[in-house]
């Protein structure tokens, strides 16, 4: 028998100490995620009776609420991609620090701090009919009549977009900066192009955080609430399962169905960050197995 | 943390690229871009604030005429004070509780290794992975059933969910950066336990504390759908969400009047902010997972 030197196996010390916040997790995190379980699969308010999937399978039965799966992926891919998209060449330009560094970033995080829900009051009056952003294009001749910017589908992109792009774009910058800059600077030396080292050099090492980045975004996406019903319309354009699920709790009082359509919610995002997280590792080896090749 | 990687800093001969027309065209992109999206952030916020004080406002750059009539109109529309005493008690209350047993936690994260780590790890973690509103409606019917509902202390306890994890992945980087061999120099010289973590861990653990405890304050203050799903009763609403209901209803109030409301939980949170970039660098408020 070899002895390995093992880990102790359990410390009462750190069981202790962590003890408090354990307990908290346990107590108001997995029971309540189980009693929700419970619920969900019961019909009525007191979760009573056999088992049965009929709050799921009702759900899923009915069109007019079962169409907001499609409306959440409407809503909340184009503004996720769209924040992945713009934040890489921002960060790559910004990797090695830049001027205003700290104001501007304290700028970006004012959304941040603000809340959803400010957000979406302010934007109501700024991209309104009359606001200022409508005066402006109309002033410089761009437009000749305002646009619908609030209490439609653009108007959620906007709200979610204003809302969170500072999150992605700080993200991808911890990343890209994290970055040996002497790897770069090899590449560079050895002929290849600043584009060919953005390809071959920085994209496989800041892949991962991108993938982190777009699952964390995309869930908050997928989740949005107060912009869905304060600048969007919720009845039907922007009606996305989370307002769903609140009605359902909270306006028909069903609390066993509404938490059955959130937790559709959950699965479906869970699915969506397992795939996102698979294409990764996929695209990671591919690119580390390319450049191996000398290609 | 991510954010808290290390930058690399590059010798000044290399990154200050010659001026080039594309060195040029990627600046006006650059700054272009990040201009525009801050500009436009600033006029939002600007338009909320003059509409506020606009006696009318309507296709002009300008409201015609000023009044302060929509503040002295809030206090009949809405019980200020307690709004205020609400919105800061759940707030204070959240970010102590959170400190109180998150930092245990983070200390055993930090230093000890033990069967069942990356199990604590992930439990932790979860509460943070998975969006407010999926586990928000089970634990809110909960709470309401256990008569929790439109009280402080539920709004307190469903935000404490993702406060706790919150501090302890902020907290954990820090306790990592304090040499252990200082806590065994003072257990060696005689102290006790627990004289070693007040005299050694935390004063230097202050700094996290703090960075923790403002972000945090400044997270809870702003929180809305957790507060909201609790929050049932209007003695118990807290700013955030007492703004949605005014915004929502639209039609009922003059807009001047939601933007006033608007303008008192603006300024509310930016005094908290101000304060916070005492203690923290921007780029902590966006909490990232430990990349692994």
């Amino acid at each position: 028998m070899v002895n390995v030197r093992r880990q102790p196996r359990i410390s009462w010390e750190a069981l202790l100490l962590s003890l408090p916040a354990l307990l908290f997790v346990v107590a108001m995190f997995i029971l309540p995620f189980l009693f929700g379980l419970n619920l969900s699969l019961h019909t009525g308010l007191k979760a009573e009776g056999e088992l049965t999937l009929s709050n799921y399978l009702q759900f899923f039965n009915d069109p007019t609420q079962s169409d907001a799966i499609g409306i959440t992926f409407q809503v909340a891919l184009p503004v996720t991609l769209f924040s992945i998209v713009i934040s890489i060449p921002l960060a790559y330009y910004m990797r090695r620090g830049i001027r205003f560094e700290r104001f501007i970033t304290t700028l970006l995080i004012l959304p941040l701090t603000l809340g959803n829900v400010m957000v979406a009051q302010s934007m109501l009056m700024y991209y309104g009919r009359q606001g200022w952003f409508n005066q402006a294009l109309q002033a410089i001749g761009l437009i000749k009549q305002p646009l619908a910017l609030v209490h439609n589908w653009i108007g959620v992109e906007i709200a979610l977009f204003i809302q969170n792009f500072p999150f992605v774009f700080l993200m991808i910058l911890g990343y890209m900066s994290g970055i040996n800059p002497d790897l770069e600077r090899a590449s560079r030396m050895l002929g290849a192009s600043a584009w060919r080292t953005f390809w071959r050099v920085i994209w496989p090492l800041i892949l991962p955080g991108v993938a982190i980045a777009f699952c964390l975004n995309f869930v908050a996406n997928f989740t949005v609430f107060p912009s869905a019903v304060l600048v969007g319309r919720p009845d039907d354009l922007t009606k996305v399962l989370s307002i769903v699920a609140f009605r359902a709790a909270y306006e028909q009082n069903n609390p066993a169905y509404g938490t059955a359509i959130a937790f559709t919610m959950g699965i479906i995002e869970f699915l969506v960050v397992i795939t996102v997280l698979w294409l990764r590792n996929r695209m990671a080896r591919a690119s580390v197995l390319g450049a191996g090749k000398g290609a | 943390m991510a954010t808290s990687a290390k930058t690399y800093a590059a010798p000044a001969a290399a990154t200050r690229p010659r001026v080039s027309l594309s060195g040029l065209t990627g600046k006006i992109l650059f700054y272009g871009a990040i201009g525009l999206f801050i500009v436009n952030l600033i006029a939002m916020v600007s338009t909320v604030i003059i509409d506020s004080f606009a006696q009318s406002w309507f296709k002009t750059l300008l409201p015609p005429a000023f009044t302060t009539q929509w503040y002295s109109d809030l206090a009949q529309d809405h019980n200020m004070t307690q709004l205020l005493e609400n919105t800061f008690f759940v707030a204070i209350a959240t970010t102590l509780i959170a400190l109180a047993i998150g930092f245990p936690a983070a200390y055993v994260l930090a230093r000890k290794q033990f069967r069942l780590k990356g199990a604590l790890y992930g439990l932790f973690l979860l509460p943070m992975l998975i969006p407010p509103l999926v586990y928000g409606i089970p634990l809110a019917t909960l709470l309401i059933r256990l008569g929790l509902g439109g009280s402080l202390v539920g709004i307190v306890l469903i935000n404490l969910i993702p406060i706790t994890p919150f501090v302890i992945f902020i907290l954990t980087p820090f306790i990592e950066q304090v040499d252990p061999a200082m806590e065994a120099a003072s257990r060696m010289l005689g102290s006790g336990r627990f004289r070693t973590f007040r005299r050694i861990v935390l004063p230097l653990i202050v700094p996290g504390l703090l960075a923790a405890g403002v972000l945090a304050l400044v997270r809870t203050f702003a929180a809305f759908e957790l507060t909201y799903l609790v929050a049932t009763t209007g003695s118990s609403q807290t700013l955030a969400v007492a703004l949605y209901g005014d915004a929502s209803g639209a039609g009922i109030r003059a807009h001047q009047l939601v933007n006033a409301m608007a303008v008192v939980y603006m300024l509310s949170t930016m005094t908290l902010v101000v304060i916070a970039l005492i203690f923290v660098k921007p780029t902590q408020f966006v909490m990232s997972i430990k990349n692994r």
